[in-house]
């Protein structure tokens, strides 16, 4: 089963590290990462997807509350979330194929963002089955470079993850 | 008012406010500026022979005093020679500081000499670790680091200091703790008190599994009271030993795979299992799916995150062993002698610890019943292996914090400078370590620590001539196929004792034991006494690796 947990941590040298070196260590499986700033300077959240029963996601929630850098750990219930995914991906294109390309884009209310005479960059937010869908589409013209973010993730309604203590 | 001085002075001036009295270490060419004010403080300093001796050092002297135990290596190959120490000490919850040398901050990443980037390598092992870059953060780091270390479960906690930040300036202010992201639970949940008194009250064959957490939590008084209160017998882990008087009649000792038959036995019929301070390792449980098959299992832990590692648990208590006991003694009444504690009388009469007695080769089961019949209130100090485990056995414990061992990692060459340690922590105490031959080589060279520094700790080695406890798994496992684990009869411990300036005594049989251990513990100096035992005496009883505790067996010498 996969689970999405947030976590906020404080900004300081090697904090990544730990958390990664964590995982690996005692054999927690992520499925994706991603790290930024929040609104206060001395913090930042990540958001991590990991695969596990419920005793698993128990270990890793306590584990990460150990480390003294880990400010707060919340599990983000997938029902009650919103979560998005940006991914932007390089696909050949050529002018037989660009205007089926296009169609495709535009049902996915996903964006052109570079054109050339033979590729096109394309930019898509949604959550990780949409990406995967349209990644899968452009499979066919020939997916030449991809970049995923990984996924961020909020809970709905006025509930917040407090950033800082 | 704020004081201007140096990153080194600064260091001196931070130990002194967190009230260490000594620090083990060595010195290299980046600790030139901090071994320089150390030489003008009146901080006490041991100079060792390896820097691992060091960590092990400050690690025995935290286990016997309960206080944050010092050490500091330089860069490099200083720094990597303490991992060892610090792994013994981050397995057994052991609050240790370990300070190291780094090279100086602009060279920090360019494959400097002697570089070696320890706070990488030490992430896995430290509850916590640092590296500073600016002198002025010297104060708050170390106030942090002597708290982390010594708070919730403690652990050691590694500060990387670049030589530059020893010498720049900085204005001197010790600041409060202040870390968002460090809250040690101590405030114990009500209704799961509750609920555990209810399940002690209501249990007809409740054992108490005590670890490691009670002796550092202190919460040895509070454990004997619930004990007797209930009725309930006790087992300890390695780590637990000396929470509970041995020769108790609600004692079990120790279980596990060199547990006592009676405690696996009790363990595995209980309805009511209290596991204080203890992690359910795989040494202790046997085969997991099969331990403590009839209980309810209460799990008191000062780390949330032992509750429920490996096993499942009914009713969790996140808190330290001591404000759990004394808030669980407020919930339970006197409970009678029943028919389980007459159970558990016959078992261990029944299958009690024994060994074969021998006229003309000396037993080391012998040798630690002697030394605790001549010095009941020594500090016991232990290697890793057979001899280890005779003395978990066989000494009758009965102080929690005399009697130090690495349970978790089995380290090898911890006794001796651990003892080392406890020794210079508790100097009114007689501090034996108990060793095996092979263990002791791996530190024998703190002889000279010894002698130099007049710290008069006795070493009893049980000189099998063989990595003895290996051996016994070849002798059982393997087919009696003794591939590399045969050391021979080199050294002559008694030459090197000598050599080194201490005292070297040998016991070749049972008739001599008496005398060496009586002339060796009236010794004022460093002494190595020397038993010359069978090589093929084992560690009974055993349950094999992956067995269910049930499956204990019996061997004979
Ligand atoms: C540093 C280290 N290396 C290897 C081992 C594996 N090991 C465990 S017990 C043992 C034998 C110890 O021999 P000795 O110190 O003579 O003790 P004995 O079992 O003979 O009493 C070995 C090699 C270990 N625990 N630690
Ligand atoms: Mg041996």
């Amino acid at each position: 089963m996969k689970h999405t947990i947030a976590v906020i941590v404080e900004n300081k040298p090697g904090v990544l590290t730990r958390i990664s070196g964590l995982f690996s260590r005692r054999g927690f499986n992520i499925d994706s990462l991603s790290v930024g700033a929040t609104d206060n300077p001395a913090y930042s959240r990540m958001t991590i997807s990991v695969e596990g029963d419920d005793v698993v996601l128990e270990q890793v929630v306590k584990q990460l509350s150990k480390l003294i850098n880990v400010i707060r750990v919340s599990r983000l219930d997938p029902d009650e979330s919103v979560e998005r995914e940006l991914a932007i991906i390089k696909v050949s294109a050529n002018k037989d194929t660009r205007s089926e390309i296009m169609q495709i884009v535009s049902v996915f209310r996903a964006r052109i963002i570079d054109v050339s005479p033979r590729s096109l960059i394309i930019e898509v937010t949604g959550d990780e089955k949409k990406v995967d869908a349209l990644q899968q589409m452009l499979r066919q013209f020939g997916i030449k470079e991809m970049a995923r973010t990984g996924k961020v993730s909020m809970v709905r309604g006025s509930k917040v993850v407090q950033t800082g203590p | 008012m704020m004081v201007r001085m140096t990153g080194a002075e600064a260091i001196i001036e931070c130990l002194r406010r967190e009230g260490v009295d000594v620090i083990f270490g060595l010195p290299g060419g980046v600790l030139l500026p901090l071994y320089d004010a150390i030489y003008s403080s009146d901080l006490r300093h041991i100079l060792v022979r390896h820097e691992q001796a060091a960590a092990h050092a400050a690690d025995g002297y935290a286990r016997a005093t309960g206080r944050v135990g010092v050490c500091l290596a330089t860069s490099g190959p200083g720094a990597t020679n303490l991992v060892t120490g610090i792994a013994t000490a981050y397995m057994d919850s052991v609050p240790i500081v370990a300070m190291t040398g780094q090279v100086n901050t602009n060279l920090i990443g360019k494959d400097a000499f002697q570089e070696a980037d320890i706070t990488g390598i030490t992430m896995p092992i430290t509850k916590h670790n640092y590296l500073i870059k600016n002198s002025k953060d010297i104060p708050r780091v170390f106030r942090e680091a002597f708290y982390i270390a010594r708070t919730g479960r403690p652990g050691p906690v590694l500060i990387d200091l670049p030589r530059d930040i020893t010498v720049d300036e900085l204005e001197f202010d010790y600041p409060e703790v202040n870390l968002p992201g460090y809250n040690p639970s101590t405030k114990v949940h009500q209704l799961q008190i509750r609920r555990a008194a209810e399940a002690l009250m209501a249990a007809e064959r409740p054992v108490i599994y005590a670890g490691g957490g009670v002796r550092y939590a202190n919460a040895h008084e509070e454990l004997f009271q619930l004990a007797t209160r209930l009725n309930a017998p006790v087992t300890t882990t390695l780590m637990g030993m000396g929470c509970f008087p041995t020769e108790h009649p609600l004692s079990l000792g120790m279980l596990g795979m060199h547990g006592t038959k009676y405690a696996n036995l009790a363990v595995q019929e209980a309805d009511v299992l209290l596991a204080v301070g203890a992690r359910f390792d795989d040494r202790v449980t046997g085969k997991i799916a099969s331990f403590a098959p009839k209980a309810r299992i209460i799990h008191i832990d000062v780390d949330p995150a032992e509750i429920g590692k490996n096993v499942r648990v009914d009713i969790p208590v996140v808190g330290d062993a001591k404000n759990a006991l004394a808030e669980l003694l407020k919930h339970v009444q006197q409970k009678p002698w029943t028919e389980w504690n007459e159970k558990i009388l016959m078992w261990k009469r029944e299958y009690p610890l024994r060994y074969v007695r021998d006229e003309n080769v000396i037993k080391p089961q012998f040798v630690i019943e002697k030394i605790c019949e001549l010095c009941p209130d020594a500090i016991i100090v232990t290697e890793v292996g057979q001899n280890q485990m005779w003395a978990a056995q066989f000494f009758k414990h009965k102080d929690p914090r005399n009697f130090i061992t690495s349970g978790g990692l089995g380290t090898m060459g911890y006794g001796f400078p651990a003892a080392i340690g406890a020794k210079i922590g508790r100097p009114e105490c007689e501090v034996i370590d108990i060793a095996g031959d092979g263990s002791f080589q791996m530190n024998i060279q703190e002889l000279a620590t010894a002698v130099v520094n007049d710290i008069p700790v006795k070493i009893a080695i049980l000189n099998n001539g063989v990595l003895g406890m290996v051996r016994q798994w070849q002798t059982l496992f393997f087919g009696r196929r003794y591939s590399h684990t045969t050391l021979g009869d080199v050294p002559d411990f008694v030459k090197v004792a000598e050599a080194y300036g201490a005292l070297g005594l040998r016991a070749t049989k049972p008739s001599e034991v008496e005398d060496v251990l009586k002339e060796g513990l009236a010794s004022d100096r460093p002494t190595v006494m020397d038993f010359v035992v069978h090589r093929d005496e084992k560690v009974s009883p055993m349950v094999p690796a992956g067995a269910s505790l049930s499956e204990i067996l019996e061997l004979d010498s």
